[in-house]
Order: C-alpha cells, then structure tokens, then sequence
C-alpha cells in the first residue's frame, strides 16, 4: 500500500523529494496547499469553489435509461424502471421517507412483471448522484451478474429506482422476497468526485429492518475500489449472507484491505 | 396533560410535554418530515411561551419515552442536587444559567443533576448569543495522552481520510495537519473499510506516525466498536474507543449498539491501557452524534430531534468520554435543510453538551446537496470557537475525500486560533514549540507551507518504510 514512496528520499531536499516521489499522488485529499497568511491561497479558494460549483450542479442530473450512456445497458438486461413516491428532486431531497417506498404503480408493475424468490435482485438507484450511476454501473452490472451466474445463483430482473434512498431493500424484499438484494446507488456527490457509486446489501430484506441489517461496499469509483474488485466483494458477501443466513453489522468482510463499511446516505 | 397559552387572542393547545417540545424548536426540516415542528411561526413562539412556564419538576417527572436510554438517564443523574432545581421553571433556569455565579453551581455538581430533556428545554428557549455566552465558562477537561478542553484551548482532531485507505496518503494528510499545529484532538481516521484485517493495520500506522514524530496525541479509526474491539484483540494499539450513538434505544439498535456491550467494551480499552501504562488519563471513549439520527433510522419515537441529540449526551456522559463529536452538518436537507439550521443546531449542540458536562465538540460540516457553502463553515466555526468549543475537525483543504462532505480545514482551525488568541492541549502545545512548528503560539514561516515544510517533521523519509 505504500508504493510511490518505497525509494530512499533521505538525502533530497524535502520539496525535490516530495515532487520526485509524487507525494501527492498517494491521495486525492488537498494535502501540502501552503498558504497565504492563514487563509487558502487564491488559487486553492477559487479551485475549492469551482468544485462546488460542479457538485452542486451535478444533483440536478437526471437518469433517463434510453439516454446514450445506459441505452446498451438497458435493452441487454431488460432493466425496468420503476418509481419511489417521492416524485421530484426537491421531494426526493426532503423526504427520504417517501424515496424508501415505491410507489403503487410500481409495486404493480414489479408483481406483474419480474419473478420473485430468486437468489440475488439487483436493484440500481439514482439516490444522490445520477452521474455515479452514469459512470459505473455499464461496467459494473455485466461482472456481476456473470459472476452471480457463474456461482449458479438465479438473477431476478434488474429494476431501476427513480429516486431511491437505501430504505428501498426493504421495500423490494416485501414485494418480491429475494434472499440477497444488491443496490447499486449514487453517493453523495463530493467536491474530489461526483461518481462515487456504492453497493449496499442484504439478506432477505423486509419492512423494518435497518442499516444494522445491511453491509456496504462504498467509493467504488476511478480512484477508490475498482469494478472487478467491487463485484467479488459483493459476490463474496453474498456467499457470506448464504453461509450464515443473515447480513448486517455481524458479517466481517473476509480479510482483504480496501474499502467496506462507512457512514453513508440512508 | 395538555398546556396552553393565548397570544394575541389566538390560543395554542399543546397535547403533552413531547408536543410541547417540538413545537417550539427552532425550524428544522427534520421536525417537519417527524411531524412534530410547530405549524406556523406563532404556534413555535406560542410552543416557547409554554415551555418557558413548565417547572422542572414537571419534565423530570415525565419521562417522554420509555427505553433503556432513558433508564440509563434516570439512573446516572444527581438526584440529591437535581432537587434544588426542581421548583424552577425552564425559563428561571435559562436566567440561572446565563448569571454569572452559574459556573460555580455547575462545576459543584449540578452538570450530572440536569438532564438531557433539561438541557434540551432551556436549549429551546435561548437565542444564538445565550447558547455562545452560556456555554463559554462552562470548560470540560478530560486527558487521555494530553489534556483537553482547558480555558484558553481549542483542539483539532485530523482527519486523514483516503478512499482505499492507503496508508501512505494517510500518513501524508497526518503530517500535513500536524505542520499547521492539528492534531492534539486526536488522529482521527474513517476507515472506508471496517474489515478487521485494515483496521488493525490503519490502528498501527497511525501509531507509528505519531510516536516517531513525538506527538503527545491519540490516535483513533473510527470503524464500529465491535471492529476496533476485535482489532484489539489482534494486538492493535487503541487509544479511543469509538461509537456513533443516538438518543433512544432504537437507534443504537440500528448502529448495532447495546450500551451493555459498549460497557464492555470501554472495560477491555482500560484494561489494554493498564497492560500499555502510559496514559495521562482514563477517558478512553469518542462518540459522534448528530441531530437527526434517529429520525434517519425512524426510530425517534415522536421526540423532536433537539431532544434525542440531548438524550444522545446523556449516553455519551455515562462513559465519562475523552470527547464528543456533534457532526453537525453531516446527515442532510433532510434534518437541516441549510445554513440557518445547520449553525442553529452547531450551536445548540454544544450548548446542551457544555450544559451536561460533556468534553463538547463539532464537526461543522455540510454536503453538498444541503444549501450552504463554506462561509457557512467560516462563520459556525468561529462562534464556536467563542463558545468555547473543546475541539473541531481538520481536513485537508476542507474537502474530506472518503466521505464526500465538507468540513473545517487546517488553515481553518490555525487561522480561528489565532484569530481569537486560542492555543491547542499545552501537552501538544510544547510539543509543537519544540519542533518549529510554533513560535510563541504561532505558526512559524516554515509551518504549513507545503513540501517545504515535511523537514520540520523529520519523519517524511520514514513515510514508505
């Protein structure tokens, strides 16, 4: 984990070396920015501006499957698009409540529309950055269900969530009664990036459970956990809810650095 | 009982204390998804009125949620002193408070005989200046590796997060912070993963970066207490132990906590610590809280959200904590829909914390889909400051990378430092002297200036060994 900075640095100047060894390749964070007074220098305020700028612009995003990005994606896994009660931004942003509950025309078009009692539902929801979405789930999708098809694990059909929040699991399990659900859901958007997607999981969710029922796979982004490495991982913890018969706060990942759990959007 | 008031010939009916107490909340967009914020901005001041009039007796008496949270408060108070205060009203005891003799009586005792509910009451009723004034002599010192909270301080936790937990950008974003004199708080990181295996490696790490640089700090990874427990279990060195916690039993539930286990749990950390034997002193707990919480894991029970972070602190106060953490702009529109609400609630927090006692800090914070920006950040941060606040945050450049939020950076807490004449702990403080990093309290020329300054550290040729 510490490669870039394994040569011997002892002998060079502090700024010669930190250049030379890419200090400040080893993370995203706005590390060494010096300063002007005890203020940021100019360049750093109007830089830590402009991001904001880009993230907050980036939340009126919207996802439309026949948009060039996912149109592949969605006509090769049939992916349904479904709705949660919140029926705008604005009430999406207010109301977490309503985005953990579909919506009656959905739950219908779900009964009517995809099998029930299958191994693993994937579910993909816009939540707080469309462009997370956007960004990783064309890759993401197809390794994991090869993977879960590999694992001989019967797939139920995709379904997209129109403003979803995480609480939406327990949502699907009552309608559909899967044993491992993966949501596949937009972070918030940070100022570094705005494509950070993460993965929550659980086993046979129902009304009332919580986040202490669920593990999550978080960052999975360009400069956090790759797509390979994101679909194991949830293929692991899948295997893991199996063996055990439950997922939660008790489930620890099988040991292997790199991100799992964080404090996230619910 | 019901309560209620006329005001301007309109008369206001509140049906029980728990109504009572979410009518007059300042706005919060999350007493308004609850349901339980006033419906108008006269039945809010109507709500007041009430509550100003209602002895403490009454709300003593009344318990207004039945759980082990509450059990834990009945059980944990003075109830010998909490008898003195018995026949005031919440509007007698807001003028108590602000009285200059106050920290005298608080001091004496009467911080562990005021409940949350108490606190949360007068919270209510006080304007922004009150909740700064009042909480300002109220000083809350714990030790661990070095004291905090002493007049005149104002500590800064780093925090070094990195998205895939790499060790070596953690250990950059550690010596950044250090060179702008952060740190004493503590070292500080969110893992991005709470697998057992990271934990203890990211635990040894961040040991090792503190003990070659001779920082007289604690380091902590705030992965859930169970991880840390069995991360210790596996040799890892703990200093702090942490948990996020809320005010009703349900929502510790939903964090996977029992305050039976987190007993436990405190017990092995103290015991680790006498094995270790050098520690200053014996608070070995963090926690973080943040208004909000339970509603977020639907389990507030009716309660507004003012009340459960107060009922919060009464958890925290049991385990006599190192620190708390109110992170207060963390969780959303949806529980604080801007900056209003998100410098109201800053300042309620450590108001209410100061009150019962507790080593009170703030991660004054916001997302990026909340409205608010950084000079919400610049201005919560310096009243806080004024308040007297035990500790902030620093993040390199404000910009925390692994949890996608904004808080305050190194540049914020040195430059609010001296802005306002405050030192960090004298432990890391003499520390800071003895390196450079400080000269008479302030930041040297060659402190926080970039790569130019690693050498002050020494330890930037060890970073990849």
């Amino acid at each position: 984990m510490t490669e870039g900075i394994g040569a011997d640095p002892r002998n060079l100047p502090a700024a010669r070396a930190a250049d030379q060894l890419g200090l400040r390749e080893v993370t995203p964070a706005r590390v060494l920015l010096g300063r002007a007074g005890l203020g940021y220098r100019t360049a750093t305020q109007l830089r830590l501006r402009a991001d904001h700028a880009a993230a907050r612009d980036a939340l009126s995003v919207r996802i439309e499957l026949d948009d060039p990005a996912l149109a592949a994606l969605s006509q090769r896994f049939d992916i349904l698009e479904v709705a949660t009660r919140a029926d705008s931004l604005a009430t999406h942003l207010a109301r977490p409540d309503l985005g953990r509950l579909l919506s009656d025309e959905s739950i219908e078009q779900i009964r009517s529309s995809c099998a029930s009692d299958m191994d693993l539902q994937i579910l993909v929801g816009d939540g707080l950055s469309p462009q997370a979405v956007i960004a990783q789930v064309p890759l993401l999708l197809p390794q994991l269900i090869a993977g879960a098809e590999t694992r001989g694990l019967s797939i139920g059909r995709v379904l997209f969530v129109r403003h979803c929040r995480v609480g939406i699991l327990n949502a699907i399990g009552d309608v559909l009664a899967p044993r491992a659900v993966v949501l596949l859901v937009g972070e918030r958007p940070g100022l570094a990036t705005a494509e950070s997607l993460s993965a929550y999981l659980a086993w046979q969710p129902r009304s009332g459970h919580t986040d202490a029922d669920r593990n999550l796979i978080s960052n999975i982004h360009v400069d956090g956990v790759g797509i390979s490495d994101a679909a194991t991982r949830i293929l692991d913890f899948i295997g893991e809810f199996r063996l055990r018969d439950q997922s939660g706060f008790t489930i620890k990942e099988p040991a292997r650095p790199g991100p799992g759990r964080a404090v996230q959007e619910r | 009982m019901s309560f209620r008031t006329t005001l301007r010939g309109e008369t206001f009916v509140f049906a029980d204390l728990r109504e009572l107490f979410g009518r007059a909340n300042e706005p919060k967009s999350g007493d308004q998804l609850a349901g339980v914020a006033a419906r108008s901005e006269r039945e809010r001041v109507a709500a007041k009125i009430v509550l100003a009039d209602v002895s403490v007796a009454e709300i003593l008496d009344n318990p207004m949620i039945d759980d082990d949270v509450t059990e834990l408060i009945d059980r944990d108070r003075d109830k010998e002193l909490g008898a003195t205060i018995r026949g005031l009203t919440v509007g007698e005891l807001r003028e108590a408070i602000l009285a200059p003799d106050f920290v005298d009586t608080w001091a004496g005792g009467m911080a562990r005989a005021i409940t949350p509910e108490i606190a949360a009451a007068v919270a209510k009723i006080m304007g922004a200046r009150d909740l700064i004034s009042a909480s300002a002599p109220l000083r809350v010192t714990t030790s661990l590796r070095n004291t905090m909270g002493e007049a005149g301080t104002f500590g800064v936790r780093i925090q070094p997060n990195h998205p895939t937990d790499d060790i070596a950008g953690v250990t950059l974003s550690v010596l950044d912070g250090l060179l702008f004199g952060c740190g004493d708080a503590m070292i500080g990181m969110n893992p991005a993963s709470d697998d057992v295996g990271t934990v203890i490696e990211l635990q040894h790490a961040l040991r090792a970066v503190v003990d070659r640089v001779g920082a007289p700090t604690q380091t902590c990874v705030l992965a859930h207490f169970t991880t840390q427990l069995a991360a210790l279990g596996q040799g890892a060195p703990i200093d702090l132990l942490f948990q996020s916690i809320g005010g009703t039993e349900q929502t510790n539930r939903s964090f996977g906590v029992s305050l039976d286990a987190l007993v436990e749990g405190k017990e092995q950390v103290l015991e680790h610590h006498r094995m270790r034997g050098d520690f200053l002193g014996d608070n070995v707990m963090y926690f973080e809280t943040g208004q909000g919480s339970a509603l977020s894991a639907e389990a507030h029970g009716g309660l507004d959200q003012l009340t459960c972070e107060a009922r919060a602190y009464g958890v925290a106060r049991s385990f006599d904590p190192f620190l708390v953490n109110s992170v207060v702009g963390f969780i959303g529109p949806e529980y604080l829909a801007d900056s209003r609400q998100i410098m109201r609630a800053g300042l309620e927090d450590h108001f209410m914390g100061k009150l019962l006692g507790l080593p009170m800090g703030c991660d004054v914070c916001y997302t990026n889909h909340v409205e608010a920006d950084q000079d919400t950040t610049d201005q919560l941060l310096i009243l806080l400051a004024a308040a007297g606040c035990n500790f902030v945050m620093g993040v390199p450049g404000s910009d925390d990378v692994m949890l996608n939020y904004q808080s305050t950076s190194f540049h914020d807490a040195a430059g609010v430092r001296e802005l306002l004449g405050l030192r960090p702990a004298p432990e890391f403080d003499a520390w800071l002297e003895s390196v450079g990093i400080l000269s008479q309290g302030r930041l040297t020329d060659g402190a926080g200036s970039g790569p130019m300054s690693l050498p002050l550290l020494g330890a930037f040729p060890e970073l990849g060994s």
